[in-house]
């Protein structure tokens, strides 16, 4: 209720307030930010770190694609047992990209940029519990580049580090390869992302209570913008999900450490049983990762439509279905380890189930664009990508789902292409765009949008690229996790391969347009898309309080509120809008 | 809703004006508000906690369920008078608590100080007993993992006196537990609870340690040994016997006293090789809730220092509130790992 009701004079001319304090400035020198409690910067620090997270992920994946660019070893010579250097790239690319890029990518910097302001609250409900979990996250990461160290210190000294060198189990540690025989560092890895699950748990129920509490009055469950729903059927994963990962892994570090015959079947264990406990964390850590992307696409698809989102109730409704569906499918990924038929046909039959939320989603994103005003601007581009990728994804996934078909494709390139075209294709797509749709709003510059929609069609090509030929590899029998390419695949990999260097330079690009924007951007207007939600009603970059009169909550796609001026390059509330706020009658609530 | 709160500077969280309480953060606008969002933080994090510790016992459910004699057998090494005690410790630590809380909600200073000192002694009385019932498991060589008593690896690295019985353990062991003194152990007399005569051919038959084997079978034992399974074993194995008196293990089964009297030497030998199972699972579950009860004392006790200062009264009294309900889930927790580990029939 923080900032709302009181109807005051907004006056949104789109200029940016060009004196005065705003989060950025508000207070100087490293400790302001190394001890803020402002969800802002907080959002900021972590994207510092998700980001070289993401750069140092991408690293692996090139040098793994460079490995498959051509039969016989290119990169990684070596094929002695004790350093399998390709294990280790792929295991490491895996581990660093989950744990501290994808899961904690736009939650952790989109979401504690915008949640509380789309909420129109002052700061998160708990502000130094994201504070420390912020230092979390930043202390499991360091267990990884602990591991990535010790790698790199054994391969060049033979030295072995305490806890092993690398890591070379995959990033999902299945045993007892990890638990009994890897020389990797299991130990310190496992430790790592069990540390970065309390991040992650931290992170969840703090934007569960802020929903919960901190929302204005008269702004009701189904007048929230639909990315505070996608944060919160994601909070509600993290905070059932996660806990079952921090056992496990806890489990699995025990067994390494002591033996203590819960998952080594050595000892007695059931290795499967360590697939269920960690499957029952990671499947519904793959909507951890996809639910916020959808949330912002709903933003996204919306306002660069001009057109109220279509059927916002199912779209609200379809995040909570995928949450808790997500949790009950974990058994397919274990068709092949031994299962019972009865669990695999349910399990089967449930994962075929989630294909209806998602397909509303889709359904429901595309009818909010027709007949709609569309505005090819950068962020639009990349949720039309998301479409259409997300789409691949999906469908591919219901292949998957097909017991059958599994048998076939387990263990193939189709499923790297497969969790790609979702992970990457459609969540990473979704974060950029966010990143583009709200990086006016996070640093007051304007990005060069003509480089940054050539970057986006460049990043669509050099994706599918990459990853659709894997679909045709993988349907044709190619094995994942080799580092020799089978020799009826050479082609599939050559292109492969290109396809992400492709991807690489886009990405590079994209970074250095939005380092190039804090260098000498445009300043931004306060709402550069027209956007209706809360966010967009303060100056860009907001001021240290989020707003320095309090909001008007309204329909949160009522699009008709704004409109366009050229002098300001911006969006302006219309004059009937704010003589409706003057009067106080402004349309409050009711987005369905 | 207040519009107060909008025209004060809040450089920082610590700021407050006139109109705020020392305690409302700047980002909320009433006490009630604040209140709310702390008690649902708390019970979702409860949650988590909750599905933390599920996934233990759905690996207790799993192994209880494929070995169900181990964890008959292996649990009458737990005393389950210690965990009574324990149970009735935490229970009436609990009502402290509460009724703590109820103190710091009408502003008893000092009840609030005496309940918070009685609930933190409840919790280090709990914590005594477990280091009573660690040390004993300890000396026993009962550790979780590989280093058991019960694995045959770890076992036949040492030398036999090293692992006595179990002769004090006041547990329905103990029929069985004196047996195992005669585990080819002639020192074993010597430290005065030795049951069964010890038998001399035995101390090089079954150079390896035993777990207790039944004591009526106990002169027969080394006539008829059987070989762990194990499809790692080699020659060297055949100091590794295990002595058994009515013949190969699952015949035993008929000679044992009584349900919930089980020996060793009436498990299948499938299961006489996973009872170090049941160890690590009662470290792994024990050891993670006392570390829950440690976490929660230092919570307690810093309520306890905020208390002695005069912080809480009937307006502010969240974090008594909060530190309770964490200390009511791990007593929760207990209630159930008690009957789960300890009184298994």
């Amino acid at each position: 209720m923080s900032a709302i009701s009181t109807p005051g004079q907004l006056d949104l001319t789109g200029t940016p307030h060009a004196p005065g304090s705003n989060y950025l400035n508000h207070t100087r020198g490293f400790l302001s930010w190394a001890l803020t409690l402002d969800h802002k910067r907080i959002g900021l620090m972590y994207m510092v770190f998700v980001l070289s997270a993401f750069f140092l992920g991408g690293i692996f994946a090139m040098l793994l694609r460079t490995e498959l660019i051509a039969r016989g070893p290119t990169l990684m010579a070596t094929k002695t047992e004790a350093w399998n250097l390709y294990n280790h790239m792929f295991s490491l690319h895996g581990a660093v990209m989950v744990f501290l890029f994808i899961i904690p990518a736009v939650p952790a910097i989109l979401g504690n940029f915008v949640l509380p302001m789309q909420l129109g609250a002052k700061d998160v409900a708990f502000p130094r519990l994201n504070l420390l979990s912020f230092y979390i996250y930043v202390l499991g990461g360091l267990f990884f580049v602990y591991v990535l160290l010790s790698g790199v210190i054994y391969a060049y000294t033979g030295y072995q580090m305490p806890g092993g060198f690398g890591l070379d189990t995959g990033w999902t540690f299945y045993t007892p390869y990890s638990s009994s025989k890897s020389m990797s560092g299991v130990i310190p890895a496992t430790f790592g992302a069990f540390i970065l699950g309390f991040s992650s748990i931290l992170t969840g129920v703090n934007f569960l209570a802020s929903i919960h509490t901190l929302r204005p009055k008269n702004m009701g469950w189904f007048d929230m913008p639909l990315f505070l729903w996608g944060l919160y059927a994601t909070s509600v994963i993290q905070i059932l999900a996660t806990p079952v990962l921090a056992i496990t892994l806890l489990l699995l570090i025990v067994e390494r450490w002591i033996g203590v015959g819960i998952f080594d079947p050595n000892l007695g264990g059931d290795p499967v049983l360590f697939q269920h406990f960690f499957w029952f964390y990671s499947h519904p850590a793959v909507y951890i990762m996809i639910l916020p992307a959808m949330g912002v696409i709903s933003e996204i698809i919306a306002t660069f439509s001009r057109r109220h989102i279509f059927g916002y109730t199912f779209i609200a409704y379809s995040s909570l279905a995928i949450a808790l569906l997500g949790f009950l499918v974990w058994g397919h990924h274990m068709f092949t380890s031994g299962q019972s038929a009865l669990a695999n046909v349910l399990f089967s039959l449930i994962t075929f189930s989630v294909a209806i939320p998602s397909a509303i989603k889709v359904f429901n994103w595309v009818t909010t664009m027709y007949k709609g005003s569309i505005h090819l601007e950068t962020p639009m581009l990349y949720a039309i990508g998301f479409i259409w990728m997300f789409s691949i994804g999906g469908l591919t996934g219901l292949f998957l789902a097909a017991l059958s078909v599994d048998i076939h494709f387990q263990d193939t390139y189709f499923v790297v292409a497969h969790f790609h075209y979702v992970m990457v294709g459609s969540m990473l797509f979704a974060f950029i765009g966010g990143m583009n749709y709200w990086f006016p709003k996070m640093f007051g510059k304007m990005y060069n949008e003509k480089v940054a929609m050539f970057a986006a069609i460049l990043l669509f090509i050099g994706f599918n690229l990459t990853f659709f030929i894997q679909f045709v590899a993988g349907a044709h029998g190619a094995p994942r996790r080799y580092a020799e390419v089978p020799v009826q695949f050479v082609s599939h990999h050559f292109w492969s391969t290109i396809g992400a260097y492709v991807m690489g330079v886009s990405l590079l690009i994209i970074l250095l347009n939005w380092l190039a924007a804090l260098w000498n951007g445009r300043p931004a207007p306060a709402n550069p898309w027209g956007s209706n939600t809360l966010e967009w009603q303060t100056p860009s970059p907001p001021p240290h309080d989020n707003f320095p009169t309090s909001p008007v909550v309204t329909d949160p796609y009522d699009m008709d509120r704004w409109r366009f001026v050229s002098d300001e390059e911006g969006w302006v509330l219309t004059d009937e809008a704010k003589a409706a706020i003057a009067a106080g009658t402004a349309k409050v609530g009711k987005a369905h | 809703m207040s519009t107060l709160s909008h025209t004060a500077d809040h450089a920082h969280h610590g700021d407050q004006n006139h109109d705020h309480p020392p305690f409302l953060a700047h980002h909320f606008d009433t006490p009630e508000q604040q209140y709310a969002s702390s008690k649902l933080g708390m019970w979702v994090f409860l949650g988590t906690e909750l599905l933390m510790f599920g996934g233990l016992f759905c690996a207790y459910a799993v192994y209880r369920h494929n070995h169900p004699e181990v964890f008959e057998y292996a649990h009458t090494y737990l005393n389950k008078w210690w965990g009574a005690i324990n149970t009735v410790i935490l229970l009436v630590s609990s009502f402290t608590m509460a009724w703590a809380v109820r103190c710091s909600q009408l502003g008893h200073r000092t009840g609030l100080c005496v309940l918070l000192a009685l609930t933190l002694l409840g919790g280090a009385g709990f914590m005594g007993i477990k280091a009573i019932e660690y040390s004993d498991k300890w000396k026993h060589h009962l550790f979780p993992g590989r280093a058991n008593l019960f694995n045959r690896e770890y076992t036949g690295d040492h030398k036999p006196d090293e692992h006595h019985a179990h002769g004090d353990h006041p547990s329905p062991a103990a029929p069985a537990a004196a047996a195992a003194h005669a585990t080819g152990d002639n020192h074993a007399t010597g430290d005065g609870h030795a049951a069964a005569p010890a038998d001399p051919h035995a101390g090089s038959a079954s150079h390896a340690v035993l777990p207790p084997a039944s004591a009526s079978a106990a002169p027969a034992r080394a006539l008829n040994p059987v070989v762990f399974v194990d499809p790692h074993a080699g020659a060297s194995d055949a100091a590794k016997i295990v002595p058994t008196s009515n013949g190969p293990a699952g015949l035993a089964q008929g000679t044992s006293p009584k349900r919930g009297h089980l020996t060793f030497a009436d498990l299948a030998t499938r299961d006489q090789v996973r009872v170090n199972t049941f160890f690590s699972i009662y470290f792994i579950m024990t050891g993670l809730h006392g570390l829950h009860v440690l976490v929660g004392m230092g919570l307690i006790a810093w309520v306890l220092i905020k208390s002695a200062a005069g912080i809480f009264g009937p307006t502010y009294y969240t974090p008594v509130d909060l530190v309770g309900l964490y200390w009511h889930l791990v007593d929760l927790i207990w209630i159930f790992l008690f009957p789960l580990l300890y009184l298994i029939h």
